[in-house]
Parts: structure tokens; C-alpha cells; sequence
């Protein structure tokens, strides 16, 4: 996967690699007079990978889903590569080419193969060329081990291989973040594994990643940095060692004894 | 969970969800769109010195109104045969005997796949106008009395295939735990099956019910003095002048409108409860 | 055809009494064949012209303004709840009343036929279902699947075209199936406007021929095969878009 970074629109010319991917500043979102975020910020570097751990119900879904413009907040701000997501002329085309989103039920598009669910945005979207697009998407089902699932479509594969397609499709997109929302939530144990393992992967490779995720071990294992979320604010956060053995907020350490 | 987020929610298409929208407001809306074209009607005619054509219209309205209250009684037969001979047929055509079932199938498609002015044909032509009925002598059949037979036709034999199908969407356990405590078919179908399956196909009946009122007035086509039938003669009778034709068909849509409309709303209304109760 | 079938049928006629003079009698054969030709061309224009009312309409009802979701509204339920036959009536006489007339040289004809009436009647009593057909199709398309389009960057248009409405349509299809076969028996009612359609046709030929029960058995036969071809066709299609893996 090459990441190399996309001709900047001027929004964000100042940005530079050295300086957060992903910013977040003081978050607030709202549905109607329900508060669930209230006042996030954390910062994302690049090929950085994060995760949010927390209870149900903690805003996370939504925080995730507010970096790719899928839902709006009200109040703070958040720059992908320097530029607002929350500003009203952005064009959220060039933002949702750098970030990519793979959700908890896969919404892969059922008329769709496995190949034609990857190559569609590419093609119709970025208007590539359809052959280099096929090569390209041939590569990445290869590169998240399912081969020979090319024709296959939505409904005749597993939850984890709807889920690896899934993955596959946002790659295609070519983007600088991958956000991933409790993509292993739906699936069976037995498929966790292997989806666990692409997005492992992917982490080694370099891609950013932001994982809203309940696998405490794999947070473990691969994040550099985990922020642990309550009832819209980050109650706490530090690199995995220090968070999972040194907790020190009650509500953390009750969190972590419910799910380790 | 391995479904995924694609799930098509089949129920919701069913015929019976078609008037999930209904509002009043729709109601409304038409009742202002007629009063709207009466009014233009009248304007158009009211110079002249011979009567209106809301006038006659106004002359004629109890010779209509009678034959609008054949048109109901004529549903309301109707319905009644093609529930009885329906559930009859539905149960017919669940048997286990080949025999019984082929039939009874054979009856069903033929006349849901028939339209309703051909079986009307069919019943009028075919039927004859007098028959022997042992014990009471030479019956006549009036017109609209072989129309009802007809209409009831259509409406049984899909009375027939709802029974079918509300019988066959019984869980299969619960034919085998009547079986596992000794139960015959028979008693299976009467105690169990059947009383599953009444709440559930009361809305596609009101709605077959809704339809069959709606076909009545076919029957004028073959003479019979109903609603249509009697306007038309009334039109005649007043001088067959053309603007008498948008008022008084007018007249008929919100007629027959005023009577299924509220039929529709109701139906609307027994299906939420349903769904909420699911 | 018709010098191959005569001879049988004229025999068959001398030695039972079964009178099917339309496959006999040139005249009557005439009748019986443009009564066909007719009635197959008012089915096939009466579901076009429901089809693109559903379409419009079902786009109609997911549009901003509340006055045109109001009108269809409106719409739908005057054409379910009143008779189709009045309907076509009204069109014909009430509305055909008002329609110009065009000179034919020496003669007028009113500018929209019979046919063409009965083809804008039954295509507007049939659009209304298909109106609340294809708006429930379009609801039933997950928000999810429209929002995992629009995190690829898929514009509102090429998320209509390439997601949301191939689905709807293989959602929509088993009810529309239903409304068409309707459709397409209700055709029989142009009957009541003198459209020369089978119905119409073959009722001539019985008043001339006192032959009802065999050519009622024709009619019966014409109506079966019809709406057989057009289940089977529309189920055939069904399976052509099935999912896989999303069985019935």
C-alpha cells in the first residue's frame, strides 16, 4: 500500500507531516438535548495507531464516525491533515479520500462481488482507469488472504470475510487514516482472528489507524497510544503498558476488571 | 449476526401495508378537489334555464342513492359467501389427499387469475336465470343476485390462498407438539392452527373486502340497476345532455370514495395494532 | 395458420355442436385476432404508463415540498379507493367531454381514443400502487449501506444509480409483480368504454353467434396465459436479481 500524501488543498497548505494527522480540539456533539460527546480532544500522528476503549454508550461510534464528516458536531474542531472537517466549505469528498471508515455490520453492497464492492469507488469516484483498478483490487483481496473470494458476493460469505472485503474496499480508496468502528463486534469468535490479523497488518505497514474497539488484548498489543472514554470525555489515556497495569481513575480500573 | 446489515424486511411489502400512509389529510385534500370541480360545474350550467346540471344531479340523487345500497348489499353477500366458500376451499386445498388438493388449487388459480368482468360473463351467461330447487319449486334468479355469486367468486379464491398461506406460516413446532399430545389434524387445524391464523388475516380480508366493494359496479354492465346503472338512466331520463358526465361520474368516485375510504383508514388502523403486537 | 386450424375446427363443429367459429370463419377469425392484438397492446402501454408514475411518484414523495407530497399523497388514495371502472368512465365520458376534436376530413374524431383513454386511465389507477410500491422499496435500503457509499466518497447520484435504487428495485419486485398481473387483468374493464379489446371482441362474437360457453372457455384460456407469462417473466427476473446469499 503506498501512502504517499495527496496534493493539499489549501486549506490546509500549512500542514506538514511532522505535525498531527488527526486533530481533535474540544469536541461537542449533540442529538437534539442529548449530550454525547462533550469536550473531546487527542491527537493522531501519522502511522500512529489509537484505539478507544470505553463502555457502550460512551459516545465512541459517534466520535469515529465525526472524523470522516459522517456526522456533524457542534462545537470544537477537528483537522485532518490540517484542514477542518467541521467547516461548512469543505468539500467532504477530499476529506473522505483521506480517511476511511469500516463499520461494525460491514455494509458491504449486496448486488455487488466481492471485487466489483472494491473496485466501484475507485471507478466511479477517483474515475480511474477499470483496469488498473481490477489489478489494484485483485491485490488488496490478496493482501487480506481472500483469494479465489473475488466473485463471491456479500451474502455467500462469512461475517469476517464480509468484514475483510470491507477493509479491502476502503484501501482502495487509497487513504492517509483508517478509522475502524467496532469492526469485530458482529462477528463470530472463530472470524475475529483473521480480521484482527489484516488490521494488524495494516498497523505494521505504517497506515494510521483509529480503532474504536472492545479486544483488550489487541488494543494491547498493537496501539501506541489508548484512550479510554466515559459518557462523552476521556476519562484516561497513556501507551497501552502504562494503561492496562497503571490505571489510575476509578472508572477505568472498574472498566478494565469488568473486561480482562 | 453473520446476516450482516442487509436485511430485507419482507413483511413490509405485503398487500395489506400498502395503506400505511393513509391521513386524513389526504382525505381532505379530495374532498376540496371535488367540491372545487362541482363548483366549476355549476358555474358553467347556471345561466341556462333548464335545471343545472347539479340540479338534476340533485333531482336524481335518492334513484342513485338506491342503487348505491345495492351496491352494499351486494358486497355484503358477496363477502359472506367468499368467506365461507373460501375458508372451505383454503381448507380443501391443505389436504393431504391429492385428490381433494389438486382441485381446490386448480379452482383457486383459475379464478384469482381470471379478471373480475370475465368471471361476471361467465356467472351471468352460464347461470341460468331460473333453477329448480327441490322442495321449493322454480326459483328465478334476479340479475343482481347471480352478480353477487360472481363477485364472490374472485374474493374466495383468494380468500382461499390468504388461508393457505397464514396456515403454512404456522411454525412447524406447533404442529408437532398438537401431534406429540394426541391430537388429530382435524383438531389440530380447529383448536390450534386456526385461531393463529384469524388476527393475522383480518386485514388482508378488509382489504379483499375494500376491492370487492370496488368491483360492484360492473355489474351495470349487464343491466343490473345499481349505483352506475341508475346514474346513467338518470342522465338519460334528463335529457342525456353532456354536461351531465362530470358531475354526476363525480358524484360516483366520491360516492364510492366516502364508503372505502374510512374502510381503508380503519384496515390501516388493525394493522398497526398487529404489528405493535408483534 | 388460419387454412390449417379451419378444416379441424369446422368439423369439430358439425360433428359436437362446439361452435369456435373464430377459428373457422375468416371474419370472426379477424375479430378474435385484432381483439388479442389489442388487448396485449393496452396491457404492455397500461404497465409502462404505471411504471413511470411510480417512479416519479415515489421520487415525488421523498421531495422537500409538502404541497407535492400532499398532491401524490392525495393522488394515491383517490385512484385505490374508488372503482377503476368509474374511473374509466369518468375519463372517457366526463373527461373526453372537453378533449378537442380533430378533423378528419369531413369528420371529427376526438384528438385521444378509447384506447388511448383507457391506456391513461388504467396507467394512473395502476400507478398509484406503484407509487407506495417503489417509495417502500426505496425506504427499505438500509441508511447504513447509503452511508457506507457516502465514506467512499460516492456522489448523491451515483449513490441513487449504483446502490440504493438496484436495491430498492429487487425489494420492490415481488409486490410489483402482484400489481401488475392486477393491471393487467383490470385491462378487461376498458371493456366498459368500447375499447375493442378480447373481452369486447369476443362478447360481439357470442351476441352474433349465440356461442358463449366456448368462447367464454377462449377468454378464460387468453387471461390465464397472459398472466402466467407475465408471473413467469417477472419471477424469472426475480431470480435473475436475486442476492445470492440473501435466499428467499
Amino acid at each position: 500500500m503506498s501512502l504517499q500524501t495527496k496534493s493539499k488543498s489549501p486549506a490546509g497548505a500549512d500542514w506538514t507531516a511532522d505535525q498531527p494527522i488527526v486533530s481533535l480540539c474540544d469536541v461537542h456533539k449533540s442529538y437534539g438535548s442529548v449530550e454525547v460527546l462533550k469536550g473531546i480532544s487527542l491527537d493522531v500522528r501519522k502511522g500512529e495507531v489509537i484505539c478507544i476503549i470505553g463502555p457502550s454508550g460512551s459516545g465512541k461510534s459517534t466520535l469515529i464516525r465525526c472524523i470522516n464528516g459522517l456526522n456533524d458536531i457542534q462545537k470544537g474542531s477537528i483537522k485532518v491533515e490540517g484542514q477542518e472537517v467541521n467547516d461548512p466549505k469543505l468539500d467532504l469528498l477530499t476529506l473522505r479520500k483521506k480517511v476511511g471508515i469500516v463499520f461494525q455490520q460491514y455494509n458491504l453492497f449486496p448486488h455487488k462481488t466481492a471485487l466489483d464492492n472494491v473496485m466501484m469507488a475507485p471507478v466511479l469516484v477517483l474515475k480511474e482507469p477499470k483496469k488498473e483498478v481490477e489489478e489494484r483490487a485483485r491485490a488488496l483481496i490478496a493482501k487480506v488472504r481472500l483469494q479465489g473470494k473475488e466473485n463471491a458476493y456479500p451474502g455467500e460469505l462469512s461475517g469476517g470475510q464480509q468484514q475483510r472485503v470491507a477493509i479491502a474496499r476502503s484501501l482502495a480508496m487509497r487513504p492517509d487514516v483508517m478509522l475502524f468502528d467496532e469492526v469485530t463486534a458482529a462477528l463470530d469468535p472463530e472470524t475475529v482472528k483473521e480480521v484482527l490479523l489484516t488490521i494488524r497488518e495494516l498497523a505494521s505497514e505504517g497506515m494510521t489507524c483509529i480503532l474504536v474497539t472492545h479486544e483488550m488484548g489487541f488494543a494491547r498489543e498493537v496501539a501506541d497510544h489508548v484512550y479510554f472514554t466515559d459518557q462523552g470525555v476521556i476519562v484516561e489515556h497513556g501507551p497501552p503498558r502504562q494503561f492496562f497495569t497503571k490505571a489510575s481513575d476509578p472508572r477505568t480500573r472498574q472498566f478494565l476488571s469488568q473486561i480482562l | 449476526m453473520n446476516d450482516g446489515a442487509f436485511r430485507i424486511d419482507r413483511h413490509r411489502f405485503a398487500v395489506e401495508h400498502f395503506s400505511s400512509r393513509l391521513h386524513w389529510r389526504h382525505g381532505l385534500w379530495l374532498a376540496l378537489a371535488f367540491f372545487g370541480s362541482f363548483v366549476l360545474a355549476h358555474a358553467q350550467s347556471d345561466t341556462q334555464r333548464i335545471p343545472s346540471a347539479i340540479g338534476t344531479l340533485f333531482i336524481w340523487l335518492p334513484f342513485i342513492l338506491k342503487g348505491f345500497g345495492l351496491n352494499l348489499l351486494m358486497s355484503f353477500i358477496a363477502m359472506a359467501c367468499a368467506t365461507v366458500l373460501g375458508v372451505g376451499l383454503g381448507l380443501l386445498q391443505i389436504s393431504h389427499s391429492r385428490w381433494v388438493s389438486l382441485p381446490a388449487w386448480f379452482i383457486t388459480h383459475l379464478f384469482r387469475n381470471s379478471p373480475w368482468l370475465v368471471i361476471l360473463f361467465m356467472v351471468m351467461f352460464l347461470v341460468p336465470f331460473e333453477m329448480q330447487v327441490p322442495g321449493l319449486g322454480i326459483v328465478r334468479l334476479p340479475d343482481w343476485v347471480k352478480a353477487t355469486f360472481a363477485f364472490s367468486l374472485p374474493v374466495m379464491a383468494n380468500i382461499s390462498e390468504i388461508l393457505r398461506g397464514a396456515v403454512n406460516s404456522i411454525p412447524k413446532g406447533q404442529w408437532e407438539s398438537a401431534e406429540s399430545l394426541a391430537f388429530t389434524r382435524a383438531q389440530t387445524l380447529r383448536w390450534i392452527i386456526l385461531p393463529q391464523c384469524i388476527r393475522r388475516a383480518i386485514p388482508p380480508w378488509m382489504n379483499w373486502y375494500a376491492l370487492l366493494a370496488l368491483a360492484t359496479p360492473m355489474a351495470s354492465v349487464l343491466g343490473v340497476r345499481e349505483a352506475v346503472g341508475n346514474a346513467q338512466a338518470a342522465m338519460e331520463a334528463a335529457g342525456a345532455r353532456p354536461e351531465f358526465l362530470l358531475p354526476f361520474y363525480l358524484f360516483l368516485l366520491c360516492l364510492f370514495f366516502a364508503y372505502i375510504y374510512p374502510i381503508a383508514l380503519w384496515t390501516r388502523k388493525l394493522e398497526r395494532k398487529y404489528v405493535v403486537a408483534n | 395458420m388460419f387454412q390449417l386450424i379451419a378444416p379441424f375446427f369446422q368439423d369439430l363443429y358439425e360433428r359436437t355442436g362446439l361452435n369456435f367459429i373464430v377459428f373457422y370463419a375468416p371474419y370472426e377469425y379477424d375479430r378474435f385476432l385484432s381483439g388479442i392484438a389489442i388487448s396485449l397492446q393496452l396491457i404492455f402501454w397500461s404497465i409502462v404508463a404505471s411504471l413511470l408514475i411510480g417512479v416519479f411518484g415515489a421520487w415525488a414523495q421523498s421531495a422537500r415540498s409538502p404541497v407535492l407530497r400532499g398532491l401524490v399523497g392525495a393522488y394515491i388514495q383517490a385512484f385505490r379507493n374508488t372503482p377503476p371502472m368509474i374511473q374509466l368512465l369518468f375519463f372517457y365520458f366526463a373527461l373526453g367531454a372537453f378533449t378537442p376534436q380533430v378533423d378528419m376530413g369531413g369528420y371529427y374524431q376526438p384528438l385521444i381514443s378509447s384506447f388511448a383513454w383507457a391506456i391513461i386511465s388504467l396507467g394512473i389507477f395502476g400507478g398509484a400502487f406503484n407509487v407506495e410500491i417503489f417509495r417502500s422499496g426505496l425506504e427499505a435500503v438500509p441508511d447504513s449501506t447509503r452511508e457506507a457509499a457516502e465514506s467512499l466518497c460516492m456522489s448523491k447520484w451515483q449513490i441513487y444509480t449504483y446502490v440504493t435504487l438496484p436495491l430498492a428495485f429487487r425489494i420492490s419486485l415481488p409486490a410489483l409483480t402482484n400489481n401488475l398481473i392486477s393491471l393487467a387483468k383490470t385491462t378487461s374493464l376498458a371493456y366498459v368504454i368500447s375499447v375493442p379489446e378480447v373481452t369486447y371482441s369476443l362478447n360481439q362474437v357470442w351476441s352474433d353467434n349465440i356461442n358463449v360457453p366456448e368462447m367464454m372457455l377462449l377468454l378464460f384460456l387468453f387471461y390465464i396465459l397472459v398472466v402466467s407469462l407475465l408471473a413467469a417473466g417477472l419471477h424469472f427476473l426475480e431470480r435473475r436479481l436475486a442476492l445470492p446469499g440473501y435466499g428467499q
